[in-house]
């Protein structure tokens, strides 16, 4: 499989939220505002790329029944690397996240990545299998976070259009059921345009 | 080498290494965010405060019920000219998510609150988060603490000890007006013991 093509499997055909349903719960848990979909999916895209490359890195010398707890290491290393970056860094948008920072160690896409890809291939193609995944992750977030925001605080970005006296917020949309409201008509949308595709072309 | 010799080995040098760049940019990082922390709490200190330029921080243990210590510490704001304007200190209560901590200014007469500013919530978003809207703080300015803080629903407050809850949201309101309560009484024990002034350690960070 060519690099681009691998990069391009994360975005789209084995997307992490969208195809794989694998990281659910920072997708439902953060993207009540479009700005801290986009920190929680770059900031997961940061610890992907590195413990990917450095999963396949020592691939061959890490003995298989000890695979996974050194996965986890690795990782977690990364994920309190990247929470000392916010901190320092980006104190708001450290808060704004909150416990969901350190989480990161237990998103499975992360996890699956290292398991399913990284373990088995030489380093440029699981970097590039990470930055697809990585990246893929991050639209659906920011995608989910957008429409969250525009609907539960008429703003997007911080930035409000839509002031509380012209437009009443729907409070839902950026409470917990309407993350679940949201991904589930996305995904499902999502679907039936697949398959209305799929269909067509038979 | 044995396969148990070779899976140990593996997850030790896969941990130390780990740990040791963490401990190395922990320490790298380590004045940044101790600046940022102390950077929210001198800017918290300032908006409940009006007029302060400067603050000097009294810290006292008292113990707790428990048998345990808790240490308090208040914020002696001053102005430009060396004077009291009032004091700050951190109150914290269960909301109705998780712990409220809040940033409360008192006024030089103890008689009443020069603000209030939330620090930490983490309140229903859209109903009991409003908690930190000035529409809501702004009430805690000039407002009687004695005998205590009430609070009424959906009409203007009478008394000068209340203020008005928020509609949907009255847990949270009740849960921030109880913490001032209890954190009032405390300092205000504290300021009494000490008097003005005494013993009151200078901080530091506080230009």
């Amino acid at each position: 499989m060519s690099l681009s093509k691998i990069f391009k499997t994360g975005l789209w055909n084995n997307n992490a939220v969208i195809k794989l349903l694998l990281g659910m719960c920072p997708t439902l848990a953060v993207t009540n505002s479009a700005i801290n979909g986009l920190a929680m999916g770059l900031a997961s895209t940061f610890v992907v790329l590195c413990s990917s490359s450095f999963v396949s890195v020592i691939r061959r010398i890490v003995p298989g029944g000890v695979r996974i707890p050194t996965y986890i290491v690795i990782i977690a290393g990364f994920v309190t690397l990247a929470d000392f970056f916010l901190r320092a860094f980006f104190p708001a948008i450290s808060k704004a996240l909150g416990p969901y920072v350190p989480l990161i160690v237990v998103n499975c896409m992360i996890m699956g990545r290292a398991e399913a890809f990284a373990s088995k291939n030489p380093i440029l193609p699981s970097f590039v299998d990470a930055a697809g995944m990585g990246i893929g992750f991050t639209w659906v977030l920011v995608v989910l976070g957008s429409v969250r925001e525009v609907l539960g605080n008429g703003s997007i970005f911080n930035f409000v259009f839509a002031p509380e006296s012209v437009y009443t917020p729907w409070i839902i949309m950026i409470l917990p059921a309407g993350a679940f409201i949201s991904l589930g008509l996305m995904i499902g949308l999502i679907n039936y345009f697949s398959m209305r595709k799929a269909r067509a072309a038979q | 080498m044995n396969l148990s010799a070779r899976m140990i080995i593996t997850l030790t040098v896969t941990a130390l290494v780990v740990g040791g760049i963490l401990t190395v940019f922990y320490k790298s990082v380590e004045p940044r965010i101790e600046h940022n922390r102390l950077e929210e709490e001198k800017k918290a200190i300032f908006a409940v405060l009006d007029g302060a330029s400067a603050y000097d921080t009294i810290s006292k243990d008292i113990a707790l019920a428990s048998g345990k210590k808790r240490t308090v510490r208040i914020f002696k704001g001053k102005d430009a000219n060396g004077n009291i304007v009032g004091y700050a200190f951190v109150a914290n209560g269960p909301g109705f998510a998780g712990i409220i901590s809040m940033m409360v200014g008192l006024n030089v007469d103890k008689e009443s609150l020069a603000g209030m500013k939330v620090l930490d919530q983490v309140e229903t978003p859209g109903l009991g988060n409003k908690i930190v809207e000035n529409k809501f703080t702004d009430q805690f300015k000039g407002l009687k603490i004695k005998p205590k803080i009430g609070y009424v629903k959906l009409k203007k407050p009478e008394q000068p000890t209340d203020i008005q809850a928020i509609t949907g949201a009255t847990i949270s309101s009740v849960a921030v007006i109880n913490a001032i309560n209890n954190e009032v009484n405390v300092v205000l024990g504290i300021l009494a013991e000490e008097g003005d002034g005494a013993a009151a350690v200078k901080a530091p960070e506080g230009k």
